[in-house]
């Protein structure tokens, strides 16, 4: 793997320096961009940028929180943008139209019982991707890009195609509330942020301390093996997208509250900035490596750069090019930490 | 009778992360004999023989061939050097065939782009005769048992025509039939003058079968003579630095009540025929059940059936008398049954997570109260098994794929112990480890059946089998052809039993 290595001690000094910085590559990484851009771009530290950067931030780190769980476990999930569009679909029909019996009169609710409709029509569809991985034996990548399309196509079919608009609720129904949820602040910071910490800091919960957490890991590093020793797979399974379902159906409310309309066309693409963040932060394609704080930094990373280039009027062309690049220098960087680490570790031990 | 020296270590260091696994060696190869190396689990022997395979460099010294110094920067070095090599660790893809594996990245072409896939077929046959298998060359080794995917393993090196062969534990999933087979085949290549280095944990094979001994202890080589007048006590006193083997101190103790049964186990084989037929066994609390068989007896699936690997199996399986309603795997831990799996690296371990959650992955419900896991007392926990079974780590939190093999078996051990089960199934619970860590497992083997747990094990190896077991059922081709109590069984009795059913000619065509 390394070839030997035959270094003296002050070298190993600063091997070790290096080795902390690449650890903390992606951080680092976070800060460059920020100052880069705040020295770049007029306007870039002003509080009202960092709220409309944060919430911008939160949407794609919502779904990399999922995402990261499903990768960990050793699959993908592309149809998380989708669930997005289509959760906001029926957000909005909810609190334009309720539900209609055909009876001549329609239910209405109000915003807790559409947020609870729409998380359960999330989860219900990550459960349907865990059906199609689990008991029907579908590739993830292919299961989940059917339901990218289904997903896409109903939520066309919902409207024709057409934006639901105006969703400003009804005080009648108490669903005038509903667009708190993108535009409401508490303590100063915005409901979706508030969101935002709490599932975060749920998911790292999860990953470090809960049975369920280490099972994903086992699961995404030799499932015959996590198999025989007990572990439920298809459970975790069905968990893992059931959780990143709910994930993209809490972007679909607040995308669709923020704006006041849902579109059937939200979350476009999503999906590919939710992998990249995870990537970016330390996540292991090929399953049972990640980390949900670094998926964060990593969604971070995403958000400040794009938003940064827009506001320095960078073409969105270039843009698109900047972030490919920023994703493969992570992943290369990734590398060369693990290498380094190794060499690093073979110093001290050939020093003592 | 002198035998020329073909390679030779001099002041060889590897270290790794957190380790030296060697320590300034010097290591002779004779050619045209049996160089044997033992030493504890974690000692080094891999790593030097790894070092010599090219799949590992150096950290300081040289490999000297022929007197010149020579660099062997990877496997491909090695071979155009001549040097072959057994891994410990099965190296075979499973979807693809035994005869595409024996040829991966030395295909037999025609005009060095089309795969002359007849021929690869014909050399297959010719192998499997030399090591009178009838492994059909098309089968998936995936669908191989893993004593047939050492045989594979064995054949994929004879195919090289290595002019240095290393075999690294090559026979710790071969029963003694099979071994005998091997050892006429190192016997052949020995008379070519292949010089070869053969390990094993199985010292009177070492004894049979050696020519020179190198000892190593802890990196170090404590040791290294020619065969003569060396004896198994001499190896271990090298080995750990006294003389005892005491695996298997009767704790006498009476049996309790049925705690295990099996009925009526059937489980159908991929390409028609049963691969366990119509099993049934039962075993009492404190009772140490020993399941003898050849190669493909049926013995590793009639456990697998019985941990609920198997959803199609058919059967009826008791735990204290209650037959089981759950076929999931984590249903039967719950009720009580633990396995140890034959394969420890596809089966028994999650290569990427560490040493601590290894243990822990089956028995988290212990740390958990609630959803919340207290990791200190999962430390805890592992911390006390790791010195009880004396694991060799530098620390826990350390990938499970650092450990030496036999080190890695005992994680597995570990992990099937944490569970509290009442029954244990193990599968070659000693493949892979040391005499020293052999005692301990078979002490613990022994305390736990006078605790009133019930052990079922299935082992290769004959001495073991006679040793440990309270009872002794041998199968054959899918059936038990033979039930002996620990006072009538005999040797001869038992391999007669575990031949019924088997053609006196192996090497036949077989019928994919
Ligand atoms: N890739 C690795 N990274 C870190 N440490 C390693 C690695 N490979 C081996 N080691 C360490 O080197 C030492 C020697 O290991 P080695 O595999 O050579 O032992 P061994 O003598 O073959 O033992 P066994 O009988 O169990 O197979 C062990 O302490 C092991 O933990
Ligand atoms: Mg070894």
């Amino acid at each position: 793997m390394t070839h030997a290595a035959t270094h003296s001690a002050p070298q190993a000094g600063s091997a070790n320096l290096l080795l902390v910085l690449l650890k903390a590559r992606t951080f680092i990484a976070l800060i460059l961009v920020f100052a880069f851009f705040a020295f770049a771009a007029p306007n870039f530290l002003s509080t009202a940028n960092m709220v409309i950067m944060s919430k911008h931030v939160a949407l794609n780190a919502f779904l990399a929180i999922g995402m990261t769980f499903v990768i960990i476990s050793g699959g993908i999930d592309l149809s998380v943008g989708s669930i997005v569009g289509l959760c906001g679909m029926v957000a909005g029909w909810l609190v334009l139209y309720g539900i209609d019996l055909g009876l001549g009169w329609s239910i209405q609710f109000n915003t807790v019982e559409i947020c609870l409709i729409v998380m359960v029509v999330g989860v219900l569809i990550g459960g349907v991707n865990a059906f199609l991985i689990t008991k029907l034996n579908v590739a993830p990548f292919i299961a989940t890009l059917g339901t990218l399309y289904v997903c896409r196509g109903a939520a066309m079919l919902f409207s024709d195609g057409r934006t639901f608009p105006n969703l400003n609720g009804n005080p009648e129904y108490g669903s005038d509330t509903f667009r708190l949820i993108g535009a409401g602040n508490v303590l100063g910071l915005p409901i979706s942020i508030w969101m935002l910490i709490v599932v975060a800091l749920i998911a790292a919960y999860i990953a470090r301390r809960t049975p369920l957490g280490r099972y994903i890991y086992a699961v995404g590093g030799n499932e015959r093996g996590a198999a025989l020793s007990g572990v439920k797979v298809n459970r975790i399974k069905f968990f893992v997208y059931m959780f990143s379902g709910l994930c993209a159906a809490l972007v679909g409310l607040i995308i669709s509250s923020q704006l006041v309309a849902a579109h059937p066309a939200t979350g476009q693409a999503f999906e590919l900035n939710a992998i990249a963040a995870a990537v970016l932060g330390g996540t292991s394609m090929s399953g049972g490596r990640g980390r949900i704080g670094g998926t964060i930094v990593g969604a971070f990373v995403i958000g400040v750069l794009s938003d940064g280039l827009v506001m320095m009027g960078v073409s969105s062309f270039w843009q698109t090019v900047i972030k490919g690049l920023v994703i493969i220098a992570a992943v290369v960087v990734d590398q060369a930490q693990q290498k380094l680490q190794a060499r690093v570790a073979l110093q001290a031990e050939a020093g003592k | 009778m002198t035998h020329p020296i073909g390679l030779q270590i001099r002041g060889g260091t590897k270290v790794y992360p957190g380790t030296r696994a060697l320590k300034g060696v010097d290591f002779d190869l004779r050619m045209g004999a049996v160089n044997v190396l033992v030493g504890e689990n974690g000692a080094g022997k891999s790593t030097m023989m790894k070092v010599i395979a090219g799949v590992e460099q150096l950290t300081e010294g040289q490999i000297l061939m022929d007197g010149k110094p020579v660099h062997l920067n990877g496997t491909d070095d090695a071979r155009r050097h001549g040097i072959g090599i057994v891994f410990q660790e099965l190296n075979l893809f499973p979807n693809m065939t035994v005869a595409e594996n024996i040829f991966i990245n030395r295909e037999i072409t025609r005009g060095r782009i089309d795969i002359d896939t007849a021929a690869q077929r014909e050399a297959t046959r010719g192998l499997m005769r030399r090591l009178e298998h009838d492994i059909d060359p098309d089968t998936m080794v995936g669908d191989l048992r893993v004593g047939q995917q050492q045989i594979v393993e064995i054949a994929k090196s004879l195919a090289q025509d290595a002019r240095i062969l290393i075999l690294d534990e090559p026979t710790s999933a071969l029963s003694a039939a099979e071994v005998e087979i091997l050892f006429r085949v190192i016997a052949d290549l020995k008379k070519q003058g292949v010089g070869i280095v053969y390990i094993s944990h199985r010292l009177e094979e070492l004894i049979r079968i050696g020519d020179y001994i190198t000892v190593l202890r802890d990196g170090a080589i404590t040791g290294a003579r020619s065969m003569e007048g060396v004896d198994v006590d001499w190896i271990v006193r090298a080995m750990i630095g006294e003389a005892s083997r005491d695996f298997a101190k009767d704790i006498d103790h009476p049996y309790g009540p049925e705690v295990f049964r099996a009925e009526d186990v059937t489980l159908p084989r991929a390409g028609g025929g049963l691969a366990v037929d119509h099993v049934s066994m039962s075993l009492r609390a404190g009772e140490i059940l020993g399941v003898y068989g050849l190669m493909g007896a049926g013995r590793s699936e009639f456990l697998e059936c019985v941990i609920g690997r198997h959803p199609h199996a058919g059967g009826r399986i008791f735990v204290d008398g209650k037959q089981l309603r759950t076929k999931t795997v984590a249903g039967r831990i719950r009720s009580g049954i633990a396995l140890i799996p034959e394969d420890r690296k596809n089966d028994g371990l999650v290569q990427i997570l560490s040493i601590r959650e290894n243990m822990t992955l089956s028995s988290l419900g212990a740390f958990t109260t609630g959803f919340h896991m207290n990791l200190g007392a999962e430390r805890g926990t592992v911390r006390d098994f790791v010195k009880r079974l004396t694991v060799k780590i530098a620390s826990m939190e350390n990938p499970v794929s650092s450990l030496s093999g036999g080190n890695q078996q005992k994680v597995v051990i570990g992990k099937a112990l944490m569970t509290r089960p009442k029954v244990l199934l193990m599968d070659e619970p000693s493949r892979g480890i040391d005499i020293g860590a052999k005692a301990e497992v078979f002490r613990t083997m022994r305390k736990l059946a006078a605790e009133g747990l019930g052990i079922v094990f299935v082992t290769s190896d004959m001495e073991e089998l006679m040793a440990l077991s309270d009872r002794i059922v041998v199968m054959s081709n899918g059936r038990v052809t033979g039930e002996f109590d620990r006072k009538d069984a005999t040797e001869t009795l038992v391999i007669n039993a575990s031949a019924k059913g088997h053609a006196p000619t192996p090497v036949k065509e077989p019928v994919a």
